[in-house]
């Protein structure tokens, strides 16, 4: 076990601890897994009011250069030089095999020629070195240490947000701009990872306390911890890199297509391509499923999927109990035979197999408030 | 007079006329978190101290729990069954997961006494 003298901290640490946090490892940082009320109470509150998740663990960079968008489609299959001012998108990071090496977000801020880059807790310093290695001479990547990163989400989170700057309610969803929350300067993004409208606010590591204390006092806003952002984006039908996608899963299988730009699937300009568009066309051997437990066992990360016949097909790669479900729920790669919503398997908790149903996701419909009038 | 134990899986025991109720300690509860499903033992089942007889599932993860002592569950915590929410609410009480007969009292005695408990859980 890891002394919490070695893990890292976020700018909020000695803030969750006043809050009573259970503090926990994740990649590398003591984080809070929950707080005071629970998991189940954190997960249903964001989903009727505002929770505020620190994510300051999470990798910030800007990558900079004369053509930073073209520079960054030789990793990824993501239309990035079709971002317009404002806008963001979600992407994969992709090894020359077409293997996610891992999956982030790259906004273009208004009038800026740099792109912002976050990326995953457990994967920044190799996302960042592999980032810079392969686009040397193209473009320059800068990692943002001293940045932290607040989560706001949930149908009040609009109403608190606009109480420090007006303005974000003409975001749209997968939008950012530059505002100034509590004082501090910000880049906010309309995004997020619980399926609810929410935002996304990056803030010099210097505010971050007082600015996460000023979204806290108002009177909708709880904070949240690491194990409801787990439950919420699961309902939600997100992966978790490591677990739901890793350099074994390709974006076909797991379903993330939708992430490969137009542009480039015409181009087949992105790494593997030639791999992935067959993959495409042609299917693939597996795929990315949601599962409904129809008894109440929660199935288990690494949990053996099996078919009537008892044959394995498959393997749960995130599971858990669904507070908003009121459920177990977990996602997790079959046979594509056995991918089609509503087929009937069995998962195996404990030697006994227990009934599931394959589920279309996301199992709570997303919420996100996409608008037409944009920034 | 019942006599209350602990042990260092945080499994209480009270024994009353040679049959003990076991369930988690409140300390084990609130690490847990919330308790979303138990899979408890049948009457009828032996178990031997230190034996795997039960499980608890919280949101993020399942947890074993053991049998203090050596014995024959007599009887299993429906109630948890039905609303796993009560280990939390009421650990060690109506939250409380099986009875066992207990086989002999040359285990009770290695077991903690609720003093030694709250002093082993100090050191956590």
């Amino acid at each position: 076990m890891t002394s919490s003298s070695d893990l890292r901290k976020t700018p909020l640490h000695a803030l969750h601890v006043s809050l009573g946090a259970r503090m926990v490892e994740f990649a590398g940082y003591e984080m809070p897994v929950q707080y005071y009320e629970g998991i189940i109470k954190e997960h249903l509150y964001t989903r009727t009011q505002a929770g505020l998740f620190d994510v300051s663990h999470m990798g910030q960079a800007t990558l900079d250069g004369d053509h930073p968008a073209s520079a960054l489609e030789r990793v990824t299959p993501a239309d990035v030089a079709g971002l317009k001012d404002g806008q963001q998108r979600y992407a994969l990071l992709l090894n020359d095999d077409g293997g996610i090496k891992d999956d982030f977000m790259v906004a273009r801020l208004p009038s800026e020629r740099a792109l912002h880059l976050v990326v995953n807790a457990a994967t920044k310093e190799s996302d960042f070195a592999y980032i810079a290695e392969r686009l040397k001479g193209r473009a320059v990547l800068k990692p943002l240490p001293t940045r932290a990163l607040l989560a706001l989400q949930g149908p009040m989170a609009e109403d608190v947000l606009a109480r420090h700057d007006y303005d974000v309610i003409k975001l749209g969803f997968m939008k950012a701009g530059s505002f100034r929350i509590a004082g501090a300067p910000a880049i906010v993004s309309r995004s997020g990872y619980t399926g609810e409208d929410g935002f996304e606010i990056s803030i010099d590591a210097n505010e971050a306390d007082h600015v996460a204390r000023a979204l806290l006092a108002e009177r909708e806003v709880l904070p949240i911890g690491l194990g409801a952002r787990d439950s919420l984006r699961l309902e939600a039908g997100l992966c978790l890199y490591g677990h739901d996608i890793d350099e074994t899963t390709s974006p076909i299988e797991a379903d993330l297509a939708f992430s490969i730009g137009k542009r480039r699937k015409m181009a087949r300009d992105f790494p593997a391509a030639e791999r992935l568009m067959n993959a495409l066309l042609e299917g693939t051997k597996r795929k990315r499923v949601g599962l409904r437990v129809l008894d109440k066992v929660p199935a288990r990360e690494g949990a053996e999927i099996i078919e009537k016949s008892g044959r394995v097909i498959g393997r749960v790669t995130s599971g858990s109990f669904g507070p908003s479900v009121g459920a177990p729920i977990a996602m997790g790669y079959v046979e594509t035979p056995f991918a089609a919503d509503a087929t009937e398997l069995a998962v195996m908790v404990r030697g006994a197999a227990r009934p599931v149903q394959v589920a279309p996701m996301p199992f709570v419909p997303h919420r996100y408030k996409r608008s037409t009038q944009g920034v | 007079m019942a006599d209350l134990r602990f042990s260092k899986s945080h499994e209480w025991l009270r024994v009353d006329g040679g049959v003990a109720t076991i369930g988690i300690t409140k300390y084990a509860a609130d690490q847990l978190g919330d308790v979303v499903f138990v899979e408890l033992p049948t009457a009828g089942k032996k178990v031997s101290a230190g034996g795997e007889v039960a499980v608890v599932e919280s949101v993020k993860a399942a947890s074993e729990i053991y049998a203090p002592v050596s014995g024959e569950v007599t009887e299993f915590n429906a109630a948890i069954k039905d609303d796993p929410s009560q280990v939390n609410a009421d650990p060690e009480g109506q939250g409380w997961f099986f009875r066992m007969k207990v086989a002999g009292t040359g285990e009770l005695e290695k077991l903690m006494t609720e003093a030694q408990y709250k002093d082993f859980v100090k050191t956590l």
